[in-house]
């Protein structure tokens, strides 16, 4: 397990895909905001948190195919299914990889990109932790659209439509913790609730993605 | 025979029609469907049987 | 053996559905008529809503389907993973686009609707947001099972989708609850309760609701129908291909 963890992430450093370029798209996601809304500091300030959180999930989004994609082509899927492994814990340890190589740099540079949006002082714990809490669940439920769509030729659109609508409980709930947080108001229930979806998702979803797998490689 | 609608009279009409076209929309899709997959099986079938 | 199983048998279908369908079409025609014209024409106003009230009759009953077409292919996804029946899967995905008018219907009614009573086509409503969310759902599911070709690989990944997405569907649900009241309290633009709807206009409304429901299993037997002959039809051309 440890070794394909390991595999995964040096793949992903070679590529140069994983941590360049889901940080160069939040960077740009962030940069074309205020183009769109106007430079005024409250407005962004007002609306930061929201923006860092949807850029940080399209961030996510982009590099979704990229999974179980390469793997699927030179057949190492294959041999992995045929390893002692079992199929969710291969999942796991995907989900696992991908939220190294992009949750996790997104959630670091998260603070960097507030201060581009003006984000109030107190508004960067509550923010942190919310992506912390949040990303997980995020690359779990990608890695199932991933598993659903991985034998398909034209799949990256359909993995967008069938991954964005399970997203939904996710935003919602870490967007709300971080404008709480910033707004100074209690978001103990919003936190409570999104680290119970990623809790949730952690545990169940690598069975359901795990499943559409077997399917896919049957 | 028309129900005194008054001031909404838009309103309720655009969205009878709205749905009735929808929903005969939907119905008429199924039925073509319908009628073109049968009768394409029923050719279908039939080569089969030729052949066999 | 006269169990409810004998029906997934593909040909058991056709012949009873043969016999049914005429008669659930004939009673969905029946119910939708007499109550959209006991509701458009034969209920008065009321008295805060003006003549807008008589938009119920096809907005709550379409939004009751939109759900229970998604209920429904959730327990056809169910069958078809524990007993692998064919028309489970097939019937399920009949289903999906009508679940989908139905949502679009009781989305564009509510914002003809909501045009002249709250002043807004739309609102970020908790019940409008979710509706939107189950569009998206929906629309999702019918591009997955269109995407794939093998039918076996398309119906298995499409009922995981199915239980995946009702979970999903549900948290988005309690998501968007909170998450308005977050936003603006007191803001609840939502409908009145079926208890809070007199009975002038409550009988006509279950005629409708009746005839939605007809409607619905007439139209999923109907597609159910065509795409079992569709799949019969690919298999017979695949071993013509074959020999």
């Amino acid at each position: 397990m440890i070794a394909l963890l390991v595999r995964d992430l040096k793949l992903a450093m070679r590529a140069g895909g994983g941590f360049g370029l889901g940080l160069a798209f939040f960077l740009i996601v962030v940069t074309l905001v205020p183009f769109g809304v106007g430079p005024k500091s409250s407005l962004l300030a007002a609306i930061a948190p929201g923006i860092l959180w949807l850029g940080a999930l399209l961030a996510c989004l982009l590099s979704l195919d990229r999974i179980f994609a390469l793997d699927w082509e030179d057949g190492s899927l294959d041999l992995l299914a045929t390893a002692p492994l079992p199929m969710e814990a291969i999942v796991s340890v995907k989900a696992l990889a991908h939220w190294a190589t992009t949750g996790l740099p997104l959630v670091v540079a998260a603070p960097i990109f507030g201060l581009l949006l003006n984000l109030p002082v107190e508004g960067y714990k509550p923010l942190i932790l919310s992506l912390i809490l949040g990303t997980p669940a995020l690359s779990v439920i990608g890695t199932f659209g991933a598993a659903l769509t991985v034998g398909l030729k034209r799949g990256g659109l359909l993995l967008s439509l069938l991954v964005l609508p399970l997203y939904v409980p996710t935003l919602i709930f870490g967007a709300e913790m971080a404008r709480r947080g910033v707004a100074g108001l209690d978001n103990t229930t919003p936190m409570l609730m999104l680290a119970g979806i990623t809790c949730g998702t952690i545990a169940l979803l690598p069975f359901a993605s795990a499943a559409a797998l077997r399917v896919n490689l049957r | 025979m028309m129900p005194e609608l008054g001031k909404y009279a838009d309103t309720v009409l655009s969205a009878y029609a709205v749905s009735i076209v929808l929903i005969l929309g939907l119905v008429l899709v199924s039925l073509l469907r319908a009628k073109k997959v049968k009768s394409q099986l029923q050719e279908v079938e039939m080569k089969a049987k030729g052949n066999g | 053996m006269n169990s409810i199983w004998e029906y997934a048998n593909p040909k058991k279908f056709i012949q009873t559905t043969d016999k049914v369908l005429p008669w659930v079409s004939i009673l969905s025609c029946v119910a939708l008529v007499v109550g959209l014209i006991w509701g458009f024409f034969f209920t008065p106003d009321d008295y805060r809503q003006g003549s807008t009230v008589k938009i119920i009759y096809l907005h709550v009953p379409s939004a009751l389907m939109a759900i229970n077409a998604w209920m429904m292919m959730l327990v056809a996804s169910l069958i078809w993973i524990v007993r692998r029946h064919h028309v489970s899967a097939l019937a399920a995905r009949a289903a999906a686009p009508v679940g989908m008018i139905m949502t679009v219907i009781a989305l564009l009614t509510g914002a003809i609707w909501g045009q002249p009573m709250w002043g807004t086509w739309w609102a970020w409503d908790p019940r409008l947001t979710s509706f939107l969310i189950l569009f998206l759902f929906y629309l999702g599911y019918i591009a997955l099972w269109a995407a794939i070709e093998n039918d076996d690989t398309a119906a298995d990944l499409t009922s995981v989708l199915c239980l995946v997405g009702s979970v999903f569907a549900v948290l988005s649900r309690y998501a968007v609850n909170f998450w308005n009241q977050g936003l603006h309290q007191g803001a609840s633009l939502s409908l009145d309760k079926e208890e809070n709807v007199a009975d002038v206009f409550y009988h006509p409304l279950l005629v409708c609701i009746a005839g939605f429901v007809l409607l619905f299993i007439a139209l999923v037997l109907l597609r159910t129908r065509t795409e079992i002959r569709a799949r019969r039809m690919r298999a017979l051309l695949a071993r013509e291909r074959m020999g």
